[in-house]
């Protein structure tokens, strides 16, 4: 296995409490597998992804373990990720093509970026070229300055220089969400490329957008108030969902070819638990169609068919 | 042990996640809580309204006035002249409270003088841009590079400037561009936002709009220039006063400073003279300055580090 | 009626407004009570211009519009308001539209002042509770509450209830949902759909085809600034004719098919595809009744 995360637990500190952010996630990702994090805003997949390369001071590891090709990450020592971090598990982070520092020239903030990690960019330059030029973008981008780019430009400039030494894991947060259409399938299909190419063992795509996971992603992780509710194949989750929340979700996305007069969609009333102080029991209770007295216990998450996982009292 | 509140931008379930540069919430009572917990707030609040009260008190506890002279000449500091007195015989202490009033009343008013008309042209600008902040805008650059001595000096040649409240106010007229530029800024990027908009959509007037939905949006930020105003008023009158270009049938620290040093003050050991208007002056603007990064730091969560 | 005829907005950029912009240009369209026209657009388009245009939060440059004949673009003061009671604007993000210092309801009493002062506070008070009804909130969960305690979706629906107080007959919804959550998302899209089915006129802007194509009768697209396709929202969809329409509606991520695999190269020279329409617009040509698109010179 390349990744295993273990009964994860990470919480924020605040003034009022912990904010049980993610709370008890065990997965793994395969060799070569793109994995998707699907969710709400508020479900906590933001912060798995960031738990798992660099944990800021407000978030704090209460359980669990990370691993990676089988040795343990040291997720919660900032200075002891640090050789990992780029090398062997690299993100690119939400904003990151906002990032681009805007009075340096594209190629000197690659420079800095990668010297500062030990790496000679005269050595490595040839690479960076070779893959930016896979991406569409000529080695002039290294003269020009980021505002010069347009966003799906810059995230692709972004997506190189985070895979450029080949991590084993990369985890990239919400890089589709700012972009236009046209450029939203084309760095999608850049992760594709990359993973296909041998650039990065494995991914984790974190998302809210499951359509884009439908088109690039094998498996997809569903995650609820800090919990997860599903994870299976793409097209089994999309098609034949088991947790009431996917279910829910995937019916209320209107596609091309789906009109209001024909078929009114429905959301989900409510909102998500507030995770300060979570409800005991399935966190999806209070908005499930299918809640029954069962669900005052916590469901566990459990594989049900092969490949396919869900915590759902209905569906066991 | 590091312990900090999650910026509104970060994910908390139950709500949508605001957007980065949504105006982070706060309850009121932490704004207080903080307030109060802020070393620098306190200290410089405190420092502050020791030295005003010592400016409103002071001179009811004396009988002695700041311009008369007594028999003692040059006394270091006794039960008779708490302070001691000066070289030709004039009482310290009653020249320093005096002159302490005299610096407060100037700060306060160059410093509305200044905010007036920094809000009206800053507000103006920052919200109507285009051809009215384009003037705006040179007029403000104008002003900010005339400098405020030779003006002065020039006003003094050819009126009788006199009292302390035409000082105040042409201080005020000259030292308002830096905060027209700030509060300019501000204002921009405030008119951009959506609530503006809504506000025009609900019929209202450019300057209603100004007044209720922008400067309120500011107000941490008006009151913090506001000191500031208030603190470089101080120090430029303080300044203009030891020139001797400010009036001089008001007392005041800084004029203390200038017939002290006129006469040889410090050559002649007379450390009770110089050194109470300089403590004096150094004390109020520190005392405001400290304040102000205090303020910043209790209205910008950002900044705090305890 | 409200009607756009040959709208133009150019922006004067540098010092003392040396170089020109061109946000829109020469756009034409009319918006009927009781249908919902989608403006589709991405980054860049002017769709958001053309919506602040109609609202009259930014000057015209050329062309005209109209509402029932009206020139709005020329209105004097007093008429403003009365405009504003026929037309009203939601915005993309929710928590902006707010003034976070004040209660979320300062958003209906902002507009008693200036509308209803007749009205008695009992009046008033059934008046805003309808509203809040009408668009399937509960008023004692609402009102009184600061923008923070309310939730994106709530807040929303707050501001379409606030434009429904005025009897309004158009909306310029400007991607008003892109920043809620999926399960959110549709119930504010359904209520769009109901109170078309009132009679409501909405100029629905977005970025999202699938959104434009579940809420409305009619679909314009927009190219940097330029209409490059319009009509009925099955011909448009069914049948694009323009190029750049057909490629938008490749690029859509669909829950049942996959991309057509063109390879990820094709997808960078779409998505880097800076070549504009040629300057001066291009004549709308209608292949069906109603459909129009650009037509370039190739």
């Amino acid at each position: 296995m390349s990744v295993k995360v273990d009964n994860l637990r990470v919480y924020y500190r605040t003034l009022r409490g912990d904010v049980q952010a993610v709370d008890g996630v065990s997965f793994a990702v395969a060799d070569g597998e793109i994995m998707g994090l699907a969710g709400e805003s508020g479900c906590g997949k933001s912060t798995l992804g960031k738990s798992l390369i660099r944990m800021d001071s407000r978030m704090r590891r209460v359980d669990g373990s990370v691993r990676l090709d089988d040795a343990e990450l040291p997720i919660d020592d900032t200075r002891a990720m640090n050789k990992h971090r780029f090398k062997d598990v690299s993100i690119v982070p939400q904003y990151a093509m906002s990032a681009l520092t805007p009075t340096r020239k594209v190629g000197k903030i690659i420079q800095e970026l990668l010297e500062s990690r030990g790496v000679r960019f005269a050595m490595i330059r040839p690479e960076l070229e070779r893959r930016l030029s896979l991406v569409g973008l000529s080695h002039d981008v290294l003269g020009m300055y980021p505002i010069e780019l347009s966003g799906g430009m810059k995230q692709r400039t972004v997506m190189v220089l985070s895979t450029l030494l080949n991590p084993a894991l990369l985890i990239a947060d919400e890089i589709t969400s700012a972009l236009d259409v046209s450029s939203q399938k084309a760095v999608a299909e850049t992760l594709v490329e990359f993973r296909d190419r041998g650039y990065v063992k494995s991914m984790i795509v974190i998302t809210h957008d499951l359509a884009i996971l439908y088109q690039v992603a094998d498996t997809i992780l569903v995650m609820y108030a800090g919990k997860l509710a599903e994870k299976a194949p793409a097209e089994v989750i999309i098609d034949s969902p088991l947790h009431p929340y996917t279910q829910l979700l995937i019916s209320s996305l209107p596609e091309v070819g789906v009109t209001y007069e024909e078929k009114r969609l429905t959301g989900i009333p409510g909102r998500p638990p507030p995770l300060l102080n979570p409800p005991t029991g399935c966190r999806f209770r209070d908005r499930c169609p299918f809640a029954f007295d069962k669900c005052v216990d916590e469901p566990p998450f459990v594989e049900v068919e092969p490949n396919h996982s869900v915590a759902c009292w209905k569906v066991f | 042990m590091e312990t900090a509140e999650p910026q509104a931008e970060t994910v908390v379930a139950g709500t949508v996640v605001a957007p980065i540069g949504a105006a982070p919430r706060r309850r009121r009572g932490e704004t207080l809580y903080f307030a109060f917990r802020n070393r620098k707030l306190v200290f410089g609040l405190s420092l502050l309204v020791f030295l005003l009260l010592v400016a409103i008190v002071g001179p009811l506890l004396t009988d002695r006035e700041p311009f008369e002279f007594y028999d003692a000449l040059g006394v270091s500091p006794s039960s008779e002249h708490w302070l001691g007195t000066t070289a030709p015989g004039q009482d310290v202490y009653a020249q320093f409270v005096y002159g302490l009033r005299a610096s407060f009343i100037v700060g306060a008013v160059a410093g509305c003088v200044a905010a007036a008309i920094g809000m009206a042209v800053g507000f103006a600008g920052g919200y109507l841009g285009g051809i009215v902040d384009d003037i705006l805008s040179m007029l403000t650059n104008v002003v900010l590079v005339i400098p405020t001595i030779a003006v002065l000096i020039i006003v003094g040649a050819y009126l009788s400037v006199g009292s302390l409240l035409t000082e105040a106010v042409l201080i005020g007229l000259t030292t308002w561009p830096w905060a027209a530029r700030a509060i300019r800024a501000q204002t921009f990027s405030l008119a951009t936002r959506d609530f503006v908009s809504l506000a025009r959509l609900s019929g209202q007037g450019t300057w209603r709009i100004i007044v209720r939905e922008i400067a309120p949006n500011m107000s941490s930020y008006l009151f913090l220039t506001f000191i500031l105003l208030f603190g470089g008023a101080i120090l430029i009158a303080a300044t203009l006063d030891f020139l001797g270009l400010g009036p001089t049938d008001v007392m005041s620290l800084g004029l203390m400073l200038n017939v002290a040093v006129s006469n040889s003050a410090l050559q002649l050991e007379m450390w009770w003279w110089f050194l109470a208007p300089g403590v004096g002056i150094t004390a109020i603007v520190a005392a405001l300055y400290v304040m102000n990064v205090g303020l910043d730091e209790v209205f910008n969560p950002r900044l705090r580090r305890t | 009626m409200l009607k756009l005829e040959r709208v133009t907005k150019v922006y004067k950029v540098g010092t003392f407004g040396g170089k020109e912009l061109t946000a829109v240009r020469d756009v034409s369209f009319e918006l009927q009570p009781g249908e919902v026209v989608s403006l589709i657009g991405e980054s860049g388009s002017g769709k958001t211009t053309v919506g602040k245009m109609i609202l009259r939060l930014t000057p015209i440059t050329g062309g005209a519009i109209t509402f029932d004949g009206v020139d709005v673009s020329r209105l004097k003061r007093g008429r403003v308001k009365g405009y504003y009671r026929q037309v009203q604007g939601v915005f993309q993000d929710p928590f902006s539209s707010y003034n976070p210092i004040f209660k979320a309801d300062r958003v209906f009493s902002m507009l008693r002042g200036a509308y209803f002062r007749q009205l008695s506070s009992a009046e008033w008070e059934r008046k805003l509770h309808a509203s809040i009804e009408a668009v399937s909130l509960d008023p004692a969960q609402v009102l009184h509450k600061y923008p923070h305690q309310l939730s994106g979706g709530q807040l929303q629906r707050l501001l379409i209830a606030r434009a429904l107080l005025l009897d309004i007959k158009y909306l310029v919804a400007d991607e008003i949902i892109s920043m809620l959550d999926a399960s959110t998302r549709i119930d504010v899209l359904n209520l769009l759909g109901d109170l078309k089915a009132r009679g409501l006129g909405v100029l629905f802007i977005t970025h999202d085809l699938s959104l434009g194509h579940y809420i409305s009768d009619r679909t314009m697209i927009l190219r940097k600034g330029v209409v490059v396709e319009l009509g009925p929202t099955a011909s448009v969809f069914g049948n694009p004719q323009h190029r750049y329409t057909k490629l938008l509606l490749d690029s859509v991520p669909q829950l049942h098919t996959k991309w057509n695999g063109d390879g990820v190269l094709e997808s960078y020279a779409v998505a880097d595809d800076e070549a504009g329409v040629n300057g001066g617009s291009p004549a709308l040509v209608e292949v069906e009744p109603g459909h129009f698109f650009a037509a370039e010179e190739s």
